[in-house]
């Protein structure tokens, strides 16, 4: 060790490799996260994941107590496991952040979203997707001659699978929410 | 309001620029004398003169500005603050409520622009609400890791009336980070270094924002154990240059044993440190053999980088006390052996001598510029600080630091510009005192208008430019990875720097030949005013030791090694 080594040639890692999406398993999360509803926290949270180059699959906001002017921000996020642990911590220290939990690990949890389908169709293709919004509970919300809007609810799967089933029947627009998502049981 | 505010935080000075939305609070100013103001003559100067002074006492820098270009001149420090993680309270006026987002003029987003740069921000749109956010900047910028807020004012909140609410009766946030350490943790560390054949302490800027305290228990622990000690950059005088365990600085241009120290060590206890890409090199080849330890306020700065086994989240200052308690209550043990050997292959490391240079009798080297300052300064009450490039390198690898907050330098975002704001910060902070800039030429260009900054104030600050008429590490980089083709890389049409310091009404000296340096020193260090002091130094001068970018600790350059083709491609694309 004490003999001087002066290295040629190339080298094949760097601290840049750090983020290698190869590098590990990527998983997907789905973090909870309790803020002070103040202006400008979501525009803050947002530009954390774009600014160190994080995913958001899905996000989701809304004020859940109005006396303490509390927001739940939901996120579902891709990460390899060292990626995800920072995107928390990084979360844990904002100043306007109570809480992040991340509901993949404290499982079990329920997540749900809500999406609207606009369907165009006429004649047999018009039956088929209302025998189908019938099998994925969807409900219609507003109907005419020629079109539907179809309602659903449940975990994203569910979401996708209606969604790919709506395609060549005629979907033309979807709208979704994004995921909501609490812990199971009493606490 | 405002200025109420700030004397109640026990603010005495502000660094300053007026303009139209500031204009209530300059007129505050004016009609309340309890608060010093410091006019700059550039926001980034306002910015780098408040992370002096904070650097300098640990206290607060405060930064008044107007908005639109008032906020934006002053990002660049804003962020230098953020990276190296200086408490800053920085006020921006902003446009009146009822004219956001018209595009008014001088209106900027301020509170967005800033976002990403400061700890946290905020837009106060209420007078009533302008006391209590005030007093909460304060407490956010100060508690855990430290850094700079912001708060945007818009002129009629300025000039409306309000409730005063004082710092204690401000309603606390609940921003309240965790400052002792796990105790569990913290004695799994210490059982570690109980039976630690090669430790090391491996010391950030963290010890020094922790406080005195942090740096007493540290020198305490590293004397006890007889562990060897290094430190990053912003570390730098935490534990003493003149220590019996210090190694002198590490990373991409430390010093041979630091690093050599680090990649061969079993246990690595770093306190107040972050692994920085400056410090790891290759990040596969690391440290390889070590169990490591890593005390941080900030939980997310452990395993951002470097996977540890022994996580301790607080504040080093706490830490460091249990840790000291703990290892004195199980009985003081170290590995006496183990260090005995370890000890034994860092003096070998040591005789290798890294930071040999070949010195001149012709041309002054500048690394002998700074031995000779360094020799010449040393009982002074003395603060340095830098700009950025190969002079800030050889500042610390050859001038000695022996007591936290006198090295004030621009280490995250490696700032040009830095360092003659900072020195003016420092010296408005400590006015008895010697404060020395060593800046390089083109760094020093970056921010010189604040030469009349220092001669209002009459703040006698030395700013000792190695002038090698080059943008110096610019030129190495480009000489060791771009096949010598200097692009852009040198000095041309600089100033006559004596005229330059005379025209701003200080005092100019030129030194070229060796055999005058030690009288241009003194002719600095004793003539009572801002000097520039033009040092003329070899020109081609590469510093070393570097790690080359994406290298391991163990693959350093020393200045007499052939340095040709040593850095490969993969490194080259590194910065
Ligand atoms: C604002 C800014 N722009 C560019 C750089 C890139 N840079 C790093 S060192 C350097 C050259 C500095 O030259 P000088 O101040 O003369 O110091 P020397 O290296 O010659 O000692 C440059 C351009 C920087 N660090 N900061």
């Amino acid at each position: 060790m004490s003999a001087l080594k002066i290295k040629k040639g190339s080298s094949k890692h760097s601290a840049y490799d750090l983020r290698n999406p190869n590098a590990e398993i990527i998983e997907t999360h789905t973090l909870a996260v309790v803020v002070d509803n103040e202006a400008g926290v979501l525009a803050r949270v947002i530009g954390l994941f774009s600014g160190r180059g994080y995913n958001i699959e899905s996000l989701t906001v809304a004020e859940v107590d109005h006396t303490g002017h509390r927001s739940r921000i939901t996120i579902v996020t891709t990460g390899t496991p060292q990626v995800i642990e920072q995107i928390k911590a990084q979360l844990g220290r904002m100043v306007p952040v109570h809480r992040v939990q991340d509901l993949t690990v404290e499982g079990p949890s329920v997540e749900r979203e809500l999406a609207l389908f606009k369907v165009s169709a006429t004649g047999e293709k018009r039956l088929e997707a209302l025998r189908l919004a019938d099998i994925f509970r969807a409900n219609v919300v507003d109907s005419t001659l020629e079109s539907f809007v179809f309602s659903v609810a449940g975990a994203t799967e569910k979401i996708e699978a209606f969604a790919d089933l709506m395609r060549p029947l005629g979907l033309i627009e979807t709208a979704r929410t994004g995921v909501a998502a609490l812990t199971r049981g009493p606490e | 309001m405002v200025v109420q505010a700030l004397k109640d935080q026990g603010v005495d000075v502000v660094f300053g620029y007026p303009g139209g939305a500031v204009l209530p609070i300059y007129d505050e100013i004016f009609q309340d004398q309890g608060i010093k103001h410091i006019l700059v003559r550039h926001e980034q100067g306002a910015a780098h003169a408040a992370e002096g002074y904070a650097r300098s006492t640990g206290k607060p820098g405060v930064v008044l500005v107007t908005s639109g270009p008032g906020a934006t001149n002053a990002v660049t420090g804003i962020t230098d603050a953020l990276m190296d993680s200086i408490p800053m309270v920085v006020l921006s006026g902003q446009v009146p409520t009822f004219m956001i987002g018209s595009d008014a003029f001088q209106e900027a987003d301020t509170v967005g622009i800033t976002r990403p740069c400061t700890k946290h921000n905020w837009l106060v749109k209420d007078t009533d609400a302008l006391a209590g956010t005030i007093h909460e900047a304060f407490h956010v910028a100060t508690s855990g890791r430290p850094g700079p807020v912001l708060v945007d004012i818009p002129k009629d909140v300025q000039f409306a009336s309000g409730t005063y609410v004082e710092p204690r009766e401000a309603p606390q946030g609940h921003y309240n980070p965790r400052v002792k350490g796990d105790i569990e943790m913290i004695t799994e560390m210490v059982a570690a270094m109980e039976t630690a054949e090669r430790p090391i302490f491996y010391t950030g800027g963290g010890v020094i924002n922790s406080g005195n305290v942090a740096s007493q228990l540290l020198r305490e622990f590293v004397e006890a154990t007889g562990f060897p000690i290094t430190s990053t950059l912003m570390g730098l005088g935490a534990y003493p240059a003149s220590g019996k365990h210090w190694l002198g600085m590490l990373g991409m241009h430390g010093l041979y044993e630091a690093n050599m120290a680090m990649h061969g060590c079993d246990l690595m206890i770093n306190v107040g440190a972050r692994f920085d890409d400056r410090i790891t090199g290759r990040i596969a080849d690391f440290s390889p053999h070590s169990a490591k330890a890593h005390i941080d306020i900030d939980p997310s700065s452990i395993n951002k980088v470097i996977h540890v086994d022994y996580p301790i989240i607080g504040d080093v200052g706490h830490v460091l006390e249990d840790a000291l308690r703990i290892w004195k209550a199980r009985g003081r043990k170290v590995n006496k052996e183990g260090l005995a050997k370890w000890w034994a292959q860092i003096e070998e490391w040591q005789a290798i001598n890294c930071l040999t240079f070949k010195n001149s009798d012709q041309i002054i080297k500048p690394q002998h510029a700074l031995q000779r300052l360094e020799a010449l300064t040393k009982g002074h009450d003395r603060y340095i600080c830098t700009e950025v490039g190969q002079h800030q390198m050889w500042a610390a690898q050859f001038l000695g630091f022996e007591d936290p907050h006198r090295w004030m330098t621009s280490g995250g975002l490696g700032t040009m510009g830095y360092g003659l704001p900072a020195s003016i910060g420092v010296q408005v902070a400590h006015p008895e005192s010697l404060v020395i800039n060593v800046a390089g030429d083109a760094s020093f260009l970056m921010n010189l208008q604040e030469l009349g900054t220092a001669s209002q104030y009459d703040l006698p600050v030395k700013q000792f430019i190695m002038n090698n008429e080059r943008l110096g590490m610019v030129r190495q980089w480009q000489e060791l990875l771009h096949g010598e083709r200097y692009s852009h890389s040198w000095s041309e049409a600089l100033p006559d720097f004596v005229k330059l310091a005379e025209a701003f009404g200080g005092k100019g000296i030129q030194v070229s030949d060796p055999a005058d340096l030690d009288d241009a020193i003194m002719e600095m260090i004793r003539y009572d005013g801002p000097v520039i002091m033009d040092c003329l130094v070899e020109k081609h001068e590469n510093c070393f030791p570097m790690i080359p970018s994406g290298e391991p600790h163990n693959s350093m350059l020393l200045g007499d090694a052939s340095t040709q083709d040593a850095i490969g491609t993969t490194g080259a694309v590194l910065v």
